[in-house]
């Protein structure tokens, strides 16, 4: 049986997992603030043989922080709680592996709130019309949460596709089909990174040969050039230069006769304009060998000097996600 | 790492198309890409009520090259309007405002059409440009909303030209084994290179766009590079373009 284990004081939730020949739980953490599935395969294990130890890892995206190695599946939780504070942090992460049954591979994989769900079939049988005769044919198909796909998923999918194909070995099975199918399942911001870790521990776990792992990072610039990697969707949101508030309050003080002291106006109740919001958003994927830059895509504005800094933040937080993506796979094949 | 670098002639015309608000016709090499713009009236959207519409749309037809099948528009269109529409969205090239005539009720709908007539590489270059030249042609009449009718005037003797506040100039390379470096490639060198890379740059030297569609790695020193390249590259295209809106003015 399972059972939550809740500390308040420190602000630590442990979850102890143990069999359970019953289909998965969720619980929900509110101080981490992921929602954690658990699915116990105990079946499957048991006619592999393997280890009956459910294959959830939750990762701190910290980067103080050090993971946890014992068998006790642990969800840190940052030192101060509340929201992550200015600087370079990634939010949590947590990634689950071969939890669909019919797909050769499968991977959930969490930020934060964002969470994606990926699907490799592959390598299979191919349309001869989209047959390569030296490699494999590689297709992403991406899935919003709501909506029919439209032309920004197109855009995304090619994205994907093109990061996978550099890194997947298709001339090891030509004439074959790999398909990754990917499914949004929340997006609270950082989305196309979130995607491209799932595709990428969906792929491994799949089996199919690659040159590296790939990892997706997102950084968010704000008027002052502050970066925040990893933000939100609040954080994602371009900045409204026509709210801003203190134009508002100047603008009304210059004409107020009882002048500022006795000003009554206030900021308008659930105001968001103090929020840093960005101005350019950029999504990069790196690879794992030499943090090379695979994929770059942008929005906004900024200069060639940003650029430099965000992509050498972004190479410091994809050691993170690897040592993750390894810790991770350790844990899952390691027969203790 | 060594450069090969191609400086293809770029020819435009502007003003092509007598039905159109606004048209330019540019040649990148063999790459041809006319570019259409129609504009029309339109109720803004709710949550932007004094914002007007930039519609861009990449139509890649069989005429240009034998990758295209008719039908729907395939991948590479679709990529290539998300990419028109990115560039547009990120450089500010006009403000939406401008394009408001009544708040909440009526604004200009601009809808930009790209058709590529010959594909020989480097489509995003070349939209890019002939977007760029088409919005500087645009000419827009003088609307007013008679108050007792509450219908749109429009007044075809008095046009004015878009207020166009930067100039988005887009470098594409292509990239062979993390080695060599070519800029503006033909479809060739497209089709054999390992990865491809766009930067769209403005004249103050920032960054609107860096499109990277996968393909093999760069290390920050060769994006440092390309960067360069494409500053230089943005000045080349300005001299072009303002030379050839000098010689059409005085109309």
């Amino acid at each position: 049986m399972a059972f939550l284990d809740f500390r308040g004081g420190s602000g630590r939730v442990q979850i102890v997992s143990k069999r359970r020949a019953t289909c998965g739980r969720h619980s929900w953490s509110p101080r981490v603030g992921a929602c954690v599935q658990r699915t116990h395969l105990v079946r499957k294990r048991a006619l592999l043989g393997g280890s009956n130890k459910p294959r959830l890892h939750v990762g701190s995206g910290a980067m103080e922080g050090a993971m946890q190695t014992e068998s006790k599946i642990r969800a840190d939780s940052r030192t101060e709680p509340g929201p992550r504070g200015p600087g370079c942090s990634l939010r949590h992460f947590a990634c689950e592996q071969n939890l669909l049954s019919r797909p050769d591979g499968s991977a959930s994989f969490l930020q934060g709130d964002t969470s994606v769900l990926a699907g490799v079939y592959g390598p299979a049988e191919v349309k001869i019309s989209k047959e390569i005769f030296n490699k494999a044919t590689l297709e992403v198909i991406l899935r919003p949460k709501t909506g029919l796909p439209g032309v920004a998923e197109k855009s995304r999918e090619r994205l994907i596709r093109n990061t996978c194909e550099a890194v997947v070995l298709g001339a090891l099975h030509p004439r074959t089909s790999i398909t990754v199918v990917l499914q949004v399942v929340s997006d609270a911001g950082s989305l196309l990174a979130c995607c491209l870790n799932a595709a990428c521990m969906a792929l491994v776990d799949a089996g199919v040969p690659m040159r590296a792992l790939f990892c997706g990072v997102t950084c968010a610039l704000d008027s002052d050039g502050t970066l925040m990697l990893d933000p939100t969707a609040k954080q994602e949101k371009p900045q409204r230069a026509e709210h801003c508030w203190e134009a508002l309050r100047d603008d009304h003080h210059r004409g107020c006769p009882s002048g500022v002291e006795y000003c009554a106006l206030e900021a308008p109740v659930g105001a968001t304009w103090w929020d840093h919001e960005a101005r350019a958003v950029l999504t990069f994927a790196l690879d794992s060998v030499e943090r090379k830059l695979l994929m770059s895509t942008t929005k906004g504005l900024y200069s060639d000097a940003e650029l430099q800094q965000c992509l050498a933040a972004a190479q410091t937080a994809s050691t993170h996600v690897f040592r993750f993506y390894r810790e991770s796979l350790q844990r899952r094949y390691s027969k203790s | 790492m060594s450069w090969c670098i191609k400086n293809l002639p770029a020819m435009q015309e502007t003003g092509s198309i007598g039905t159109a608000d606004g048209s330019s016709l540019v040649k990148l090499g063999n790459t041809t890409v006319i570019c259409g713009i129609k504009a029309e009236f339109g109720a803004p959207p709710t949550d932007a009520p004094d914002k007007g519409y930039v519609v861009p749309n990449v139509d890649l037809s069989p005429l240009c090259s034998w990758r295209f099948r008719s039908g729907p528009p395939g991948e590479e269109a679709q990529v290539a309007s998300q990419f028109i529409a990115d560039v547009i969205e990120n450089s500010q090239i006009i403000q939406k405002e401008d394009l408001c005539i009544s708040s909440g009720k009526l604004a200009w709908v601009l809808y930009c059409d790209l058709i590529c007539l010959n594909h020989d590489g480097n489509i995003l270059d070349a939209c890019t440009f002939a977007l760029l030249a088409a919005l500087k042609n645009v000419q827009l009449p003088e609307v007013t909303i008679n108050e007792e009718t509450a219908l749109a005037e429009v007044n075809l003797k008095k046009k004015s030209y878009l207020n166009i506040r930067t100039h988005p100039v887009a470098t594409s390379f292509a990239v062979f084994d993390d080695t060599l470096l070519i800029v503006d490639p033909t479809e060739e060198e497209e089709h054999l290179a390992t990865g491809t890379l766009t930067v769209v740059m403005d004249e103050e030297g920032k960054l609107c766009c860096l499109h990277k569609p996968g393909g093999s790695g760069l290390t920050g020193a060769k994006l440092q590079d390309c960067m360069s390249r494409a500053v230089t590259r943005h000045k080349e295209v300005k001299k072009l373009m303002d030379e050839v809106f000098k010689s059409m003015k005085p109309k």
